[in-house]
């Protein structure tokens, strides 16, 4: 851990202006004080928003939910509007981590971990990632856990979060407040940026940028699951996870929005399955090409080959569960 | 006065079956358990004295080549920093358990990535931690290094005295009814202690303190003292309290070295402590293991060959080999063997003892065999154990001193509701998920380790035990005072046992499951030597002899133990020594698995359901902590089937799940209701106490039970462990689609 400076923020003015130029914000804590003492990310300063008054969870006017960036995941999992409208994000949020660290966690903080490619968390090992331009050793070593989806010959990380999968099926928005007081807000589908040939960037967020909430539009109606399979059953990152919301009208898909996770440097969306689903009786064949075109783009490296057919799988479950008609 | 036993042949009379007091055998708590739950029970890094200064391993970064250079100019300018210690005396890795000397030396060479190669001192662990990541280092590295042990220009030792053959296993296998023949494979496992290694050296003139971690302090300070060139007698070390080590603290650690090479230079006592990612890469691993087994039985199923060959690997001069095939030669019958063992020379970290070294993985792929056995012949896998159990030990033709096998089968198969087990794979469904159930036998040698104890009946009546043995979380606080309360008739209250400190008489230390066998009879002999000097001051013989609640009881007089002693207090010792019993008969614990899984038959996870051991282990000292020591075996066997594996850098062999996120042990939801019985047994050729080893057997063959019930719920057999969902969805996917 290099030296750093410490300040607490009391406004999120306040933050943005301190978090300019090497700073760094810390809420949870629980990502990057491990980065800081491996040394793989070496903010000069700490802003402290972890006092901030953003932990409420409200009603927009839009019949929504407003989220704070400081709502601790624990709190969001049990809020009774988070559950009874937006049971896949409950879901999510309670197959991340463990009780510990969901009750440290923060929003805004889960939608900014860091991958946990092996070779990221290894200072001795080139990363794009972490150091620009040193290569990715991750590429030719031990990718079982890597992306699918959306790598770049400079980076085969995947993002880990499961919450930020289920708001990227509920179609979220990120609202974020800038140095100079301009509050903006993002869709989730804009929030995260693809490796490409700079891995280094991962969010469009500028230096200073603060998260101050996630914004959930009304509920879609329909049926919702999160579905993460994972190596053991508890504390361990997806190898593929697939949120699901499905809504069928007159035994026909009404509407249907699929995210997945593990298998892309973020949570990964493909509009073309979802419409093909649109407007279709359900049915095993139907499933069978929405898989087939959603798999379509997989590209897996060494090891990780069976997260295709293990994805495939997953979507066809999580699509038989959400539009099985005994349920 | 020491009473002394060499155990050359059966102890017939059982003492502690004599005695009155009533706490062996009893399932009481660890009279220490308060101190640990509440943060007061002092581990090695509790001991930081006020001016220590702190020490950061510098790690290698390549694989095998020599250190040129460090820039230590640089990082002796940052704030805090008070030396950098390159010193020749260095370990290379840990020494071997049992070894009392210094591994193998010096700093220069790099043999695996993540060699220790320097030590950063500073004042605060912070400053230390910053310097070690900050020293720039220039290594000139041998790009041709063999760090795969499947790489074909490995170098590969065949040793002339790990090879056996009896008959003829070849033709056997060409004219038996029913054959298996086949390749396993298990992957390098770490320890995953709680605790990681830490040590703080002190020095006072030419003496030195330690405060560090460790199983077995006689071997350890030989080592400590050998490898920085001084007397043992100049060497203290204290381990009182020790945060599990399951192998990896046997031997003296590159952290003690260092440490103690530090507070030497800089005159201020120095604490190391490893990091979770340097415990993963500088101490210890278990061998990755290939495993050829060929099984050959008749029609009934009764075996009439067994083979066994496994390719293991270590670093280049290494004594040490995981020895696979410890319990095949004697667990089964069978005229025809092969006992077979290689070892690749390559550099990846330090293979060493983890985890019940050579059953845990041996037997596991031994009893997926005889499942594969078992479904190829149509006959129940606890039937077909039960009529391969040999009446002798059919490797040296020698007798077993104990053993219940049958009877774990027989129990464990009964208590587990065994008989509704659907033979044929793939028939029993609930919902998503596919359930079988599997068993496997449980077998590990049991050794006897030269020991040495001292009790003292105080004056007030109270007893005190004291040996350098340790406590690694197994019990042996409890177990000691239990043997020693029990022997001089003092309620566990009266009876304090002061262990971890090579002040006190050695022992044998923890490992190899003989640490309460070995040391227990040191402290029952102990005990028969203070029963010896009151008899003489009762003028009474040792039968006329009874102890209980801190009085004498002679005929018909009941006299407190303060009245006895008159102020003063008596003093026994004990020391036993390994005898002739070891190669008179073959001594070792049993036991048997039940498993019940469920395969999730679209995404392949395997959940296990429940879980019952049932194992014979002599004389059960507690079975409370006896119980819990079977508990973590399994709980392991959990990890070593479904989850765990240290995964290498196919091109530099660098461990890169080096925490406990990626590298998975099993969690609380990975375990379920585990079960565990213990039958009632003696050996009388184990030692006085009667009673075996039951550290390590938990975990021996534990992997199998889930193996083999995953082929029972899906007809997909695993021989590539851990039994990830990768390799298993192939199978359910021609199942179900």
């Amino acid at each position: 851990m290099t030296p750093f400076a410490y300040s607490r923020a009391a406004t999120p003015s306040e933050a943005t202006g301190l978090g300019r130029d090497g700073a760094s914000f810390i809420a949870g804590g629980t990502n990057l004080l491990d980065l800081m003492k491996l040394e793989i990310i070496t903010p000069d300063r700490l802003v402290d928003i972890s006092r901030l008054d953003l932990a409420a969870i409200s009603e927009t006017p839009e019949g929504g939910l407003r989220i704070g960036a400081m709502v601790r995941n624990s709190d969001l999992a049990a809020d009774r509007k988070v559950c009874d409208s937006y049971p896949v994000l409950a879901e999510a949020l309670l197959a991340g981590a463990s009780a510990q660290l969901r009750n440290k966690a923060t929003t805004g903080g889960n939608l900014l971990q860091r991958t946990r490619c092996y070779y990221f968390y290894d200072t001795a090992m080139p990363c794009n990632k972490r150091a620009p331009g040193s290569g990715c050793q991750a590429i030719g070593g031990a990718t079982r856990l890597h992306a699918i989806f959306g790598a770049s010959v400079h980076c085969i990380a995947t993002h880990p979060s499961d919450m930020a999968v289920a708001l990227r099926a509920l179609d979220a928005e990120v609202e974020v407040e800038a140095p100079e007081g301009a509050i903006r807000r993002l869709p989730l589908s804009q929030f995260y940026v693809l490796p490409g040939d700079t891995p280094h960037i991962e969010t469009v967020l500028a230096p200073g940028d603060l998260i101050t909430a996630v914004i959930l539009p009304p509920p879609q109606g329909g049926r919702q699951t999160y579905r993460k399979v994972r190596d053991r059953a508890s504390y361990a990152f997806a190898l593929v996870s697939v949120a699901g919301v499905v809504a069928l009208k007159e035994g026909r898909i009404a509407h249907a929005s699929l995210a997945f996770g593990g298998v892309a440097p973020q949570p990964w969306r493909n509009e073309t399955v979802e419409s093909m689903l649109h407007d279709r009786q359900p049915s095993a064949g139907l499933f069978a090409q929405a898989a087939d075109a959603l798999l379509a783009d997989a590209r897996p490296q060494k090891d990780n080959a069976f997260k295709i057919s293990l994805l495939r799988r997953t979507l066809i479950a999580v699509l038989n569960e959400l539009t099985d008609a005994d349920q | 006065m020491t009473s002394h036993i060499k155990m050359d042949e059966r102890v017939e009379r059982d003492r502690l079956a004599e005695m009155v007091q009533a706490v062996i055998g009893k399932p009481l708590d660890r009279p220490e358990g308060a101190l640990k739950v509440s943060g007061a029970a002092p581990y090695a890094m509790d001991r930081l004295p006020a001016n220590a200064c702190h020490g950061v391993l510098v790690r290698a970064t390549v694989s095998n080549g020599t250190l040129r250079d460090m820039d230590v100019d640089a990082v002796q300018a940052l704030p805090g920093i008070r030396a950098i210690i390159a010193d020749d005396r260095l370990l290379r890795n840990p020494a071997q358990g049992m070894a009392g000397e210094a591994p193998i030396q010096g700093p220069k060479d790099i043999a695996y990535f993540g060699q220790p190669i320097a030590l950063v001192v500073a004042e605060t662990f912070e400053q230390a931690r910053h310097g070690a990541q900050a020293l720039k280092l220039r290594f000139e590295a041998d790009g041709t290094a063999i760090v795969a042990p499947d790489d074909p220009k490995a170098d590969i030792e065949t040793p002339e005295d790990e090879q056996d053959s009896t008959g003829d296993l070849d033709a056997a296998m060409q004219t038996a009814r029913h054959t298996v023949d086949a390749h396993y494979t298990t992957p390098g496992h770490v320890s995953a202690a709680m605790e990681p290694h830490a040590s703080i050296a002190e020095w006072n003139g030419d003496r030195l303190t330690l405060y560090g971690s460790y199983q077995m302090l006689r071997f350890n300070r030989a080592e400590l003292a050998d490898a920085l060139g001084i007397e043992e007698k100049q060497v203290r070390i204290l381990a009182p309290y020790v945060g599990g080590g399951f192998g990896s603290k046997l031997g003296i650690g590159p952290e003690a070295v260092a440490a103690a090479l530090a507070a030497k230079a800089l005159g201020v006592p120095v604490a190391v402590a490893m990091s979770r990612q340097q415990v993963f890469e500088s101490v210890m691993r278990r061998s990755e293991t290939d495993q050829h087994i060929r099984l050959a039985a008749d029609e009934q199923g009764r075996l009439i060959g067994i083979g066994h060959e496994a390719l293991v690997s270590n670093l280049p001069g290494e004594e040490f080999s995981e020895p696979v095939t410890q319990a095949t030669p004697f667990l089964y019958q069978g005229d025809h063997r092969v006992i077979g063992h290689r070892i690749a020379r390559v550099h990846r970290t330090c293979a060493g003892s983890v985890r019940a070294p050579g059953e845990a993985v041996g037997l596991t792929a031994l009893e997926i065999a005889l499942d594969e056995l078992a479904a190829a012949s149509g006959i129940d896998p606890v039937k077909l154990r039960l009529i391969n159990i040999p009446q002798k030990d059919p490797s040296q033709d020698i007798p077993f001193s104990s053993h219940m096998l049958a009877e774990a089968l027989e129990e464990g198969a009964k208590r587990f509701d065994w008989d509704r087990r659907r033979s044929e794979p793939g028939a029993v469904r609930d919902g998503e998920w596919l359930i079988g159930m599997g068993m496997a036998s449980a077998a590990r040698v049991n050794m006897l380790i030269e020991s040495k104890a001292r009790v003292t009946l105080n004056a007030n009546g109270t007893g005190t035990v004291e040996t350098d043995m340790t406590d690694i979380g197994t019990g042996t606080y409890t177990v000691l005072s239990q043997i020693a309360g029990e022997m001089l008739g003092l309620p566990m209250d009266s009876v304090e046992t002061l262990l971890g400190d090579t002040a006190y008489p050695p022992a044998s230390g923890s490992g190899g499951s003989f640490g309460a066998a070995s040391n227990g009879t040191a402290v029952l002999l102990a005990c028969e030597e203070i029963r010896q000097q009151l008899c003489e001051r009762l003028d009474c013989d040792m039968q006329g002899l009874t102890l209980k609640d801190g009085h004498a009881i002679v005929g018909n007089r009941r006299i407190a133990l303060p009245e006895i002693l008159d102020g003063s207090r008596l003093v026994g010792e004990g020391h036993v020594e390994p005898g002739k019993a070891e190669e008179t008969v073959r001594q070792a614990t049993y036991g048997s698995y039940f498993a019940e899984v469920a395969v999730n038959a679209i995404t392949g996870e395997t959940r296990l359901r429940r879980m019952l051991g049932v194992f014979a282990a002599g004389r059960i000292l507690n079975p409370k902590t006896a119980r819990s020591q079977c508990l973590g075996g399994m709980t392991f066997g959990i990890g070593m089937a479904l989850t765990e594996e240290l995964i290498h850098d196919p091109r530099d062999g660098h461990i890169v799940n080096r925490d406990f996120a990626e590298y998975h042990l099993p969690v609380n939801a990975d375990v379920p209701q585990i079960d565990v019985v213990l039958l009632d047994e003696r050996d009388a050729w184990a030692n006085p106490l009667q009673a075996k080893g039951i550290g390590e057997l938990g975990i021996c063959g534990a992997a199998a039970s889930i193996v083999n019930a995953i082929y029972n719920a899906t007809g997909i057999r695993i021989r590539d462990l851990p039994a990830t969902l990768d390799k298993i969805i192939d199978g359910l996917q021609s199942r179900t689609d």
